[in-house]
């Protein structure tokens, strides 16, 4: 069983889908194809959720919900885009009222085609969002060491600045920055 | 008196899939006032007839919803059809209508399974879609695809069913009947989802008449409305009596559904056994240049389907009424005065089709 | 025939001034309003109003000029604040007593009244 490395847990949102692929994300857990067994659970709740599907090409009136959803998700988090507009826009792509695919709005990691998306694939979808999702856990800690430093480098620069335009005399200057380093 | 509370309802919310978005004005525990407003899956897609050629079109409007896909595909070739004065053979009318019952059949299992869902009976969800998935292996079995298949063209279908398929396709539902009828018992007899039912949301028939409602939700409340009463399709030639209830309320409602559900299984029986032979397309010459409005009776009610054609490949407009554009009126005036806990109840007695809507 | 009913329908042309009175003889007579909506046919706007009555089928069809307000019929049949809205946000044209008028906040869209797109060609 050690491959299984993790039952993910999805949350599911309906773009401007022609609610499609969203009934055949649900058939998914239904009990024909019924991924539960696997703990594979479908949660509302963005902060409990690895994997985020998206089905349906995006509209502006839905950017900033998907926008909020993924950035609410902790990391490593992946993204399915599901059924091709989704992908891309699809047979809407031309329509006044579509931006174009999700990854216009977030980056996607997998993209399942069909129209409308069959369970099988949209299964296979998340199993390979599994791999990607063991890809991100591997890198995770570079990348959060990568952001601190960033984070750092910015929060320094901002106080240099601070401390050039208030003009603090020389010696608390010095005692500030050796603080600072000793915080690190 | 006491405070006035605004709370928004959607777009992201756990009784739909679909986002939608209410501002329910209450009074305690109590609903004063439902302020509908949409957007959210508008895609404009009835503005792609200045892009795709007339033929092309019907794939775009089988996108509108893929609930009842094949009924939006087989409304805009009734629509293009009627304009360009095309006779469709009986055989592709009698297969049409398989097709269409079939729909039919699937979107109440879905919509059962979610009202199940709705009030918080997990298990009979489950069951309801289970029973659902025959239906969708008769499509697949038949046409190739699950949820849309496109098979509806303009001058008739693309694909024939057979004699042993027919055959095949009367013995699953025959087989369907017992299981569905365990599971619809359980919706009309049992204590507690009838605690959740009945007497909820009474719409009576003078106010679905005035507010002009269609589908399931009219005939729950009383009025024998059904497009299919007009002799479309193939349903002049097969014996067909709508099924009306009369308490009006969201038991009633899903009443009217579970009837459907059986009465689909012996429309598709009849036609069936009545299938006509011969060709299963008609070939389709010329460009469309008059306007004319088609009907169709899709699971969630009355659609219309409006063409106008100027005599060339590119129809002036086309416009897609959907049931649910209908039934919000109904359902903002049923929401007042109800209890908070009963909304979920209401929005999904109207089986309401966001995407449908707004298309 | 109730076979050929699918076939059967009228489109009766009338005029902004007549619409009210039309409508509510649709009303008295026992119709009930299946559908209002907004087209460009050949190069000039019209309304469709479709009634049904026992599946019978009847259009009325309203020329309009672009800018011209048109009386709402929100006070004959309530339900058309749907399409009134929508067409209002869709079409931008203006309708006079909306019952519920959402003020172009129904339907929210990229573009303003993406049907009939007024700053783009002004």
């Amino acid at each position: 069983m050690s491959y299984i490395t993790k039952s993910p847990w999805v949350i599911h949102y309906d773009g401007s889908s022609c609610n499609g692929c969203d009934i055949e994300v649900l058939a998914c857990l239904t009990p024909m194809y019924d991924v539960e067994r696997f703990g594979i659970i479908n949660t509302g709740n963005p902060k409990h959720a690895d994997i985020f599907l998206v089905t349906g090409s995006v509209n502006e009136q839905n950017i900033p919900v998907i926008k909020q959803i993924y950035e609410q998700m902790p990391k490593p988090k992946v993204v399915v885009a599901i059924g091709i507009c989704a992908t891309s826009g699809g047979v809407f792509r031309e329509c006044y009222n579509i931006m174009g695919g999700v990854d216009t709005v977030i980056p996607v990691d997998v993209y399942v085609p069909g129209c409308a998306a069959r369970p099988e694939a949209i299964i296979d979808g998340v199993v390979k969002g599994l791999g990607v999702l063991a890809e991100k856990r591997a890198r995770l800690p570079q990348e959060l060491a990568e952001e601190r430093a960033q984070r750092l480098a910015v929060s320094e620069a901002d106080e240099a600045e601070a401390v050039i335009t208030v003009e603090i005399p020389g010696d608390a200057k010095a005692a500030a920055e050796k603080g600072d380093g000793q915080n690190v | 008196m006491s405070k006035r509370t605004i709370i928004p309802f959607g777009p992201q919310h756990p009784v739909l899939p679909e986002p939608v978005h209410l501002d329910l004005v209450i009074e305690d525990e109590r609903v004063v006032e439902a302020i509908p407003s949409i957007g959210y899956i508008h895609r404009g897609l009835e503005k792609l007839v200045e892009k795709r050629e007339f033929t092309e079109m019907v794939y775009v409007i089988e996108r509108i919803c893929g609930i009842c896909s094949f009924g939006h595909g087989w409304g805009y070739c009734k629509s293009v059809e009627g304009n360009m004065g095309i006779v469709v053979p009986d055989r592709a009318e009698f297969l049409r209508t398989i097709w269409h019952e079939l729909s039919r059949m699937h979107s109440h299992l879905l919509w059962l399974g979610l009202l199940a869902d709705g009030f918080g009976f997990e298990s009979l969800f489950m069951h309801s879609w289970r029973l659902r998935e025959t239906v969708l292996d008769i499509f697949e079995k038949t046409t190739g695809g699950r949820v849309i298949f496109s098979v509806c063209k303009l001058g008739g279908v693309r694909k024939d069913i057979d004699a042993d398929g027919l055959k095949e396709i009367v013995k699953l539902l025959a087989g369907m009947k017992a299981e569905i009828k365990e599971l619809t018992d359980v919706f009309l007899e049992d204590y507690s989802v009838k605690n959740r039912l009945v007497g909820v949301g009474v719409l009576s028939r003078d106010e679905a008449a005035e507010l002009c409602t269609v589908g399931p939700m009219a005939r729950a409340s009383g009025l024998r409305q059904d497009i299919r009463l007009d002799g479309h399709g193939a349903y002049a030639k097969l014996a067909f009596e709508p099924a009306v209830e009369e308490d009006g309320d969201c038991h009633a409602r899903c009443k009217v559904r579970v009837r459907e559900l059986f009465q689909s299984i012996d429309l598709i029986t009849q036609c069936a056994e009545s299938m006509p032979d011969g060709e299963i397309s008609v070939p389709v010459k010329g460009s469309p240049s008059g306007e004319f409005v088609a009907r169709m009776e899709q699971p969630r009610g009355e659609a219309y389907y409006y063409s106008i054609g100027n005599g060339s490949k590119f129809l002036e407009r086309m416009r897609v009424r959907t049931p649910t554009n209908m039934n919000i009126p109904a359902m903002v005036k049923t929401l007042q005065g109800c209890d908070l806990a009963d909304v979920p109840m209401l929005i999904l007695t109207i089986d309401p089709c966001i995407s449908c809507t707004e298309r | 025939m109730s076979e050929e009913k699918h076939l059967m329908q009228e489109i009766i042309p009338i005029e902004v001034s007549e619409l009210l009175d039309r409508v509510q003889d649709m009303k008295e007579a026992g119709y009930r309003l299946g559908q209002l909506c907004a087209a460009k046919a050949g190069g000039q706007f019209h309304l469709l109003y479709s009634f049904d009555k026992d599946c019978a089928l009847t259009n009325l069809k309203l020329p309009v000029k672009d800018g011209e307000p048109i009386p709402s019929i929100t006070g004959v049949y309530w339900p058309a604040f749907i399409y009134e809205n929508e067409i209002q946000d869709l079409f931008g044209f203006q309708f006079k007593h909306l019952a519920l008028n959402y003020n172009g906040k129904f339907f929210k869209v990229a573009e303003p009244t993406p049907w009939n797109p007024k700053q783009k060609e002004g």
